[in-house]
């Protein structure tokens, strides 16, 4: 037992366009309703999705999200890992700035996402690709 | 030659069930919980016979780990009898004795049946002390995580008890708090607050601090959040009762509400009034006035 | 292409969102926006967001960007009926709605622009009369 973590569903939504975004947002809001989530936790995951979908897609250039609703002990979570093969990001901690930003956005992306999910991880490697994992509690 | 502990204790479960059952029942009797009355004996012994059968159909197939999959119907039943035993109040003791009473019984036949031979006896021992010791870890595992549910929902339940959102007048409410506020409660009391501010059309909220004997950097924090979200919905926050120690404490911390504050529930009352273009008048001198 | 559609009344322009807003819609909003404050020389926008389930960064730019394009063109913002869980998930994101007023439904967001086209600064019931008891 202890805190292994059991996925019971699992789910990869493609991220090549705009209107893949706001699919990452409708699936996303669907399993939040199927674990339970309250109304603020949805809204809160189903953003910060929409956030990191677009960096997917803008900077990344594409790729996918893996949503998975995960359960460790009695506690039930939806995770979300948003993958891409883009250009990466050299400086992990300056792009988690608020304001910070390479693009056209408010530069609230990274930093806003981790602020509405309870566990945040990102790994990227400049010219292979960027890989954000963030999950939310119930 | 090596005995085999789960042969040894399957056959000696089989043969001898009748007296082993009689005397866990006695042992089960002897226990708290009957005496409690939380549960009937005859349930009870429904519920040990169960077990009984199911640990013979787990040996038979799985050996001494009481984690394979013979044994899932078992584990399956002790998590619901742990279950339903944390939900009756049953205590942790009283609920791995269940188990655990079950091994002098055993002890008891193996020794009859095989007192001849001593490495038998002591493999099925062994075999026996194994698995039911992993059950008994279980049923606790199990009753644990249930209380911990029934803690957390109770949390759940006071913090929605514990902060009612009143409406003073007509498009003002109210939102006295008392106690210490975490985290997990301040966000059920803000979401509370927010939404009453939508069902009330509400366009003033006063928020009470008077009954809060900390505020710490996190709670501050909150106040603003909540505040900061009253006003994207279209309503003004005022915040009243900052006792003069909370408001040092904030300065030091370097805490700056900036909101509206007043510094009793009256002061913001009558200001929530004015805001809303009414006042409060003596009558007398109202009349006066006329 | 879909649009979302844009009502006038007097001197005010009003919007209802009610679809889960792409990010082409919510552009051409801000286009169509932009040029029929132009046109029809409103002092006021309305936009009614009570159905819209999330505004993340990219949204929310858009409605700042209307409000400070609008202000330019002499018309005030006003966001209507944005809903508990978007405002807390909103302030958690670190996004402020500078320039935009909000109000608690289209209701309110009308007599806010009302009371500014009546010239008295749209303060917090200046305008009212005096309830007392």
């Amino acid at each position: 037992m202890g805190a292994t973590v059991t996925v019971s569903k699992t789910e990869t939504i493609p991220v090549r366009s705009g209107d893949d975004i706001v699919r990452v947002r409708q699936r996303v809001r669907a399993l939040a309703i199927d674990i339970g989530l309250g109304l603020v936790d949805q809204t809160k995951i189903v953003t910060a999705a929409s956030e990191l979908a677009r960096n997917t897609l803008d900077y990344g250039g594409g790729g996918e999200v893996r949503a998975e609703s995960v359960q460790v002990g009695t506690r039930k979570g939806l995770r979300l890992t948003f993958e891409d093969q883009g250009p990466g990001i050299a400086d992990i901690e300056q792009a988690m700035t608020d304001h910070y930003t390479s693009g056209k956005g408010l530069g609230l992306g990274l930093g806003g996402a981790k602020r509405l999910s309870n566990e945040f991880h990102i790994e990227s490697t400049p010219g292979v690709g960027t890989r954000v994992m963030i999950a939310r509690w119930k | 030659m090596r005995m085999d502990g789960a042969e040894v204790l399957k056959r000696t479960l089989t043969e001898d069930e009748a007296a082993i059952l009689e005397a866990w029942y006695i042992s089960l009797r002897e226990g708290t919980s009957l005496q409690s009355g939380r549960i009937r004996e005859a349930e009870l012994q429904t519920q040990a016979k169960a077990v009984f059968g199911q640990l013979r159909d787990g040996l038979s197939s799985g050996g001494v780990d009481a984690d394979a999959e013979s044994y899932t119907p078992l584990r399956e039943n002790l998590a619901d009898i742990s279950r339903s035993r944390a939900v009756q109040g049953f205590t942790p003791t009283d609920t791995a004795n269940f188990v655990f009473s079950l091994k002098e019984p055993i002890f008891e036949a193996l020794r009859r049946k095989s007192a001849a031979d001593a490495s038998a006896l002591a493999a099925g021992v062994w075999a026996a002390g194994k698995v039911l010791d992993r059950l008994g870890l279980l049923t606790m595992e199990v009753f644990l995580a249930s209380r911990e549910e029934v803690i957390g929902r109770q949390g759940q339940e006071i913090a929605e008890l514990s902060t009612p959102v009143v409406r003073l007048w007509d498009g003002i409410l109210a939102l006295p708090l008392i106690g210490t506020l975490d985290s997990a409660r301040t966000g059920v009391v803000m979401e509370n607050l927010l939404q009453a501010i939508v069902d009330e059309e509400a366009e003033i909220a006063i928020i009470d601090i008077t009954g809060v004997p900390t505020v710490d950097t996190l709670v501050a924090q909150h106040l603003l959040k909540t505040v900061a979200a009253a006003r994207l919905m279209g309503a003004d926050c005022i915040v009243s009762g900052i006792r003069p120690q909370i408001a040092q404490t904030m300065v030091h911390l370097g805490v700056e509400l900036n909101v509206i504050s007043k510094a009793t529930m009256a002061d913001a009352f009558a200001l929530a009034l004015r805001r809303t273009g009414r006042k409060v008048v003596r009558q007398q001198a109202a009349e006066e006035r006329c | 292409m879909d649009r979302i559609p844009i009502l006038k009344l007097g001197g005010t322009l009003i919007v209802t969102i009610q679809v889960d807003m792409h990010d082409r819609l919510a552009l051409a909003l801000e286009e169509d926006l932009t040029a029929m404050i132009a046109r029809t020389g409103a002092r006021g926008v309305l936009i009614e967001i009570s159905a819209l389930e999330i505004v993340d960064s990219f949204i929310g730019r858009m409605l700042v960007s209307i409000a400070a394009v609008s202000r330019v063109l002499d018309a005030e913002t006003v966001l209507a009926g944005m809903r508990p869980a978007v405002a807390i998930t909103l302030v958690e994101l670190g996004l402020e709605l500078t320039g935009i007023r909000t109000a608690l439904n289209v209701e309110r967001g009308m007599a806010l622009l009302k009371a500014r086209l009546a010239g008295d600064g749209a303060g917090y019931g200046s305008d009212r009369d005096g309830l007392e008891d």
